[in-house]
Formats: structure tokens, C-alpha cells, sequence
């Protein structure tokens, strides 16, 4: 297989120029009305594609993508894929990068092995091989990235929608809203807590009114949190148990262990602010 | 990026040096701060058992992946007397949690995958794991 | 030799955590507090944790004692400053604290220890 190595080499490194420019026709031609990105900058990613490629493939190992010679390669896709993915980009038109370079490369090919049929026939498939292994690796990687873009929003939505409110001096409060997945509980947890410790706040109020069902793990990880709350030397309020929410705690034999519940936000204020001392009067009317 | 490292376990220092590791290895790999303070503690608790039961011994740490996702990896292994019954040791007995014998089962509900293979005479080694 | 440091605030004593806790400062602690207690009749104790970023059962045991000692010698104990993510991994953990209340800070701390030494009463631990 050496020989194979050695021919892409020589094809990419002779005609590297030639090449370029009808593989940025082919891409010109789908990123056409494309804003995102600029004919400079394509041009500067095709360049430096096939300047990798071709360091990548003087040395042997043609087959494995694994290996260390490839990883400048693999990298520059995994960064391009990264960009396109935060700019929105799909995973084909992602891909559409790398196969839009087969044309250009096969007409090559034709050029140079025209007359002896079997050879340009390996020459097509090492290439296909190639470059479909180096498609692949781009989508991989460009949904990762894109995983990655989800989650960041995800977290950036969670801080925004269960957000720790001072209700009083000494009280704060937690109201939740949607359904709480394990991970979110965490989350939204602790930074309670944090919080707890920043103000130096007696009591804490989770309020679940806005939560329609919650399960094993969540309720687990809800009295988790008043533990720890309590282990903290704080007190602990959980308000808003929907009737069905009240429900399943018994059915899921889940234990209050003396926790405190009220049915409203309103009422959990009051016990806090009498726990506190506080009495309150009208001085009007 | 912590790969593959090692200490020795003689003493009680050994027990402060080795949560500074895990720490430091935790923070590395970017871990929150409850799931840093959640293996350091165990590790804490497995060290403690190998040089106060075990007569000393080693911990080994090593980033490790899967599906994607990182993780670490704790190996602490002792020459000691061995666990006589393991299913005792592992058996959650107090709710009061004084933290009287050797706090294994504490251990394992701080960490992801918890591993053991004690044998009398012989020794005790504990691999557990916790996943970012 | 590494000793705890413990400070006279009134009819109280500040202990404030901010070293490795070894055998032999665990010790030595116990040693000096009682010791303490005993010259200045102190009522009250508070065990400052917040520069603990782990609390093991080592440690929470070493907590029990102290409070336990402190009580015989007619002394109430408060916990303070206790870190989240301490207090997280303790309820994994499994460990509770019982026979030591907890308290967010030194103010509340001593509140809490002069509301029992009012009630001169014995003062349950809180989970």
C-alpha cells in the first residue's frame, strides 16, 4: 500500500493550485448566497486542508486516521467543524466541505491515470476511502461541537429561568419552574445553596409550584438539598405540592423526614417571617 | 492533564498529600467543585483505610475516557490484613453515621464506579471512579 | 507542633479550622479545648469549618468528640460556616452530624448558643 501513500502525495503536492481552484468552484457553487462565511476565509481553509494533507500523507499509515501524522489534519476539522457548528451550519453542509473536493480530484486522477484503467481504478478508491474517512471524522466532530453549543444554551436558559430571589432579609426563594430533570436539580441546587452562604440567609424557600410531575430521582435529589440545607444550619421550606405532586410522594414511598411543606409561596413567607419574629401589621385602613 | 500517577502511602501526611493530589488532578480535568470535594473526600476515606488498616500502601490516579466523556480514576491498593467479611464492610449499619469502621459504603455513594477485591492475608484494592 | 488555634469571645470560644486535621492535631485540640472550657467555664463553643473544603468521617468524628466533650463539661457546641459543597457530600456521604446544631456564621452561631443557654436546656442535634 506504500505505493498508494506515496502516489497521493505526489498528486496533491504537483497539483495542489490546479486543484484548489475547482474545488473552490464546487464550493462557491453550494455556499453561494451563504453570508456566514467569506470566499477569503474558504479559500484559506482549502489551502490549509490540502497543505496538511499533503505533510499528512508523504509518511505511511495511509489507512489508519488514527495516526499521529494525521493529527494536524484531524484537528484543523475538528476546529472547522467547531466554527460551523456555532455558526449554525448543518452537518451536510459541513461534510459538503471535504466531498466537494473529490471532483476536482478524481478529474486529476483521470488525467493522470487515464490510460491504464485498473491503476486509475485503485487511485479512485484510495481517494474515495480518504476522503470519506475524513468526512466522516468532520460530521463526528461537528456534532460534538454542536452538543456542545446545546448544552451551554441549555445551561444559559437554566439560569435564567430558576433564578434565587431575596424575599426578605434572611429569606430567599427558589421557585421552579417545568420539569426538573436530575441534572437541572443539581444545578439549580447548588447554586441555591451558594447563595445561601452569600447572604447568610436563615431560610430557603423552594417553591414547586410550576413543577407538574416529579419523579423518584428528583424528589431524592429535593430532600437532598433540604438536608444539606439544614446541615448548613439553615431552614428549609418546600411550597406550591400540587395535588398530584402529593400524590406520588406517597405512592413512590418517599419520606418528608419532618420537612416542612406549605401549599403556597404565601403561606411559606409567613412561617418564615414568624420563625423569624416578625409580626405583620397594617398601619392604614 | 493528569495521566497516570502514583503515591505511596505510609502515614498520615501521605493522607493529607494524597487529597491534595486528587484535588489538584480533579480541578485538572475540570470537575465542579461538589464533584471535586465529592472524590476528594472519598479518596480521603480509602487512603485513610489503607495506612490505618491496611499498614500503608499505594494510590494511583489516571484520567480516564469513555463514550466520550472523561473521568477519574483512583487505585488504592494495600499488603494489609484483608477484609474479612466484604459484605459486612459494605453494609450501610448507621444512620447516625459516626463513621465508624472503615466508611466504604460512604465511599461508594460518592463516586460513580466502585470496585473491591480483598483478600485475607493478603490485601485490599479499591478502584473507584467519578465521571465529569 | 501545629495547634488550633481557640479564641475567648465573652462566655465563648472560637475554634477556627484552618489547618490539616491529623491525628495528633485532632488531639491536641481536644486537649486544649477542654482544657479551656474548663478554666473559663466557658457555656458555649463554635467550630469554625468555612476554610474546610472536606469534611470526611475522620473529621466528622473528630466534630463528635469535641461536641460530646464540651457537653459533659456543660458546654454547648455550634458548627459554623459550613461550605455547599461540603454539605452536599456529607448528605451523600451519609453522615449526619447528630449532637452538633449548625449555624451559616459566628453571628448566628452565637445567637443560637445564647437562646440555649437561656433555656438551659439540652440541646438536641440538628440534621
Amino acid at each position: 500500500m506504500t505505493n498508494a501513500q506515496s502516489r497521493t502525495h505526489t498528486i496533491v503536492k504537483k497539483y495542489g493550485n490546479e486543484m484548489l481552484a475547482g474545488w473552490m468552484n464546487e464550493l462557491s457553487g453550494s455556499l453561494r448566497t451563504d453570508r456566514r462565511i467569506s470566499q477569503s476565509e474558504l479559500s484559506a481553509q482549502t489551502r490549509e486542508f490540502l497543505a496538511l494533507l499533503e505533510t499528512a500523507s508523504s509518511s505511511d499509515g495511509i489507512q489508519n486516521l488514527e495516526g499521529a501524522q494525521w493529527t494536524p489534519l484531524r484537528d484543523f476539522l475538528d476546529s472547522i467543524s467547531r466554527s460551523r457548528a456555532e455558526q449554525g451550519f448543518s452537518s451536510d453542509e459541513t461534510a459538503m466541505f471535504i466531498f466537494s473536493f473529490k471532483k476536482p480530484l478524481f478529474e486529476r486522477l483521470r488525467k493522470d491515470f487515464g490510460d491504464n484503467p485498473q491503476l486509475l481504478a485503485e487511485e479512485t478508491w484510495n481517494a474515495t476511502e480518504l476522503l470519506d474517512k475524513l468526512g466522516l471524522h468532520t460530521i463526528k466532530s461537528f456534532q460534538r461541537a454542536r452538543e456542545a453549543v446545546i448544552n451551554r444554551q441549555q445551561e444559559e436558559l437554566l439560569e435564567l429561568s430558576t433564578p434565587v430571589v431575596k424575599l426578605w432579609e434572611g429569606i430567599l426563594a427558589l421557585p421552579m419552574i417545568g420539569t426538573l430533570d436530575s441534572a437541572r436539580t443539581q444545578v439549580v441546587m447548588e447554586s441555591l445553596l451558594q447563595r445561601i452562604v452569600e447572604t447568610g440567609s436563615e431560610t430557603a424557600i423552594i417553591d414547586i409550584t410550576g413543577v407538574p410531575t416529579v419523579d423518584t430521582l428528583t424528589a431524592q435529589h429535593l430532600l437532598k438539598t433540604v438536608t444539606a440545607i439544614r446541615m448548613m444550619g439553615a431552614d428549609c421550606i418546600i411550597s406550591g405540592i400540587r395535588p398530584q405532586i402529593a400524590q406520588t410522594i406517597v405512592h413512590l414511598g418517599i419520606d418528608l423526614q419532618g420537612i416542612t411543606t406549605k401549599a403556597t409561596l404565601a403561606d411559606a413567607l409567613a412561617l418564615a417571617l414568624k420563625r423569624m419574629g416578625f409580626a405583620v401589621s397594617r398601619t392604614k385602613g | 492533564m493528569a495521566r497516570n500517577e502514583s503515591l505511596p502511602l505510609a502515614s498520615e501526611q501521605d493522607i493529607v498529600l494524597a487529597r491534595q493530589a486528587i484535588r489538584k488532578a480533579a480541578l485538572q480535568l475540570g470537575f465542579s467543585i461538589v464533584d471535586q470535594t465529592k472524590i476528594v473526600t472519598a479518596a480521603s476515606e480509602l487512603v485513610r483505610n489503607a495506612v490505618v488498616y491496611g499498614g500503608g500502601g499505594t494510590l494511583k490516579w489516571e484520567t480516564v475516557a469513555q463514550n466520550g466523556k472523561q473521568g477519574l480514576r483512583l487505585t488504592i491498593s494495600d499488603q494489609g490484613r484483608g477484609i474479612e467479611d466484604l459484605t459486612l464492610a459494605m453494609k450501610d449499619g448507621w444512620t447516625t453515621g459516626t463513621g465508624l469502621g472503615m466508611g466504604l459504603p460512604g465511599a461508594k455513594r460518592l463516586v460513580n464506579e466502585f470496585k473491591i477485591v480483598s483478600e485475607r492475608g493478603v490485601g485490599t484494592t479499591v478502584i473507584v471512579t467519578r465521571w465529569k | 507542633m501545629e495547634r488550633i488555634p481557640i479564641l475567648g469571645m465573652g462566655r465563648f470560644l472560637l475554634v477556627t479550622i484552618q489547618i490539616e486535621m491529623d491525628d495528633g492535631v485532632a488531639l491536641r485540640l481536644q486537649e486544649d479545648l477542654t482544657a479551656r472550657i474548663e478554666k473559663t467555664g466557658a457555656r458555649g463553643v463554635l467550630i469554625d469549618i468555612s476554610a474546610l473544603e472536606m469534611v470526611d468521617s475522620f473529621i466528622g468524628r473528630m466534630i463528635g468528640n469535641i461536641s460530646a466533650m464540651s457537653h459533659i463539661l456543660n458546654a454547648r457546641t455550634v458548627l459554623i460556616g459550613m461550605q455547599p459543597a461540603v454539605a452536599i457530600t456529607l448528605v451523600e456521604l451519609g453522615l449526619t452530624l447528630t449532637g452538633v446544631k449548625t449555624a451559616l456564621n459566628v453571628e448566628r452561631g452565637m445567637a443560637l448558643l445564647a437562646a440555649s443557654d437561656e433555656d438551659g436546656e439540652d440541646a438536641s442535634g440538628q440534621e
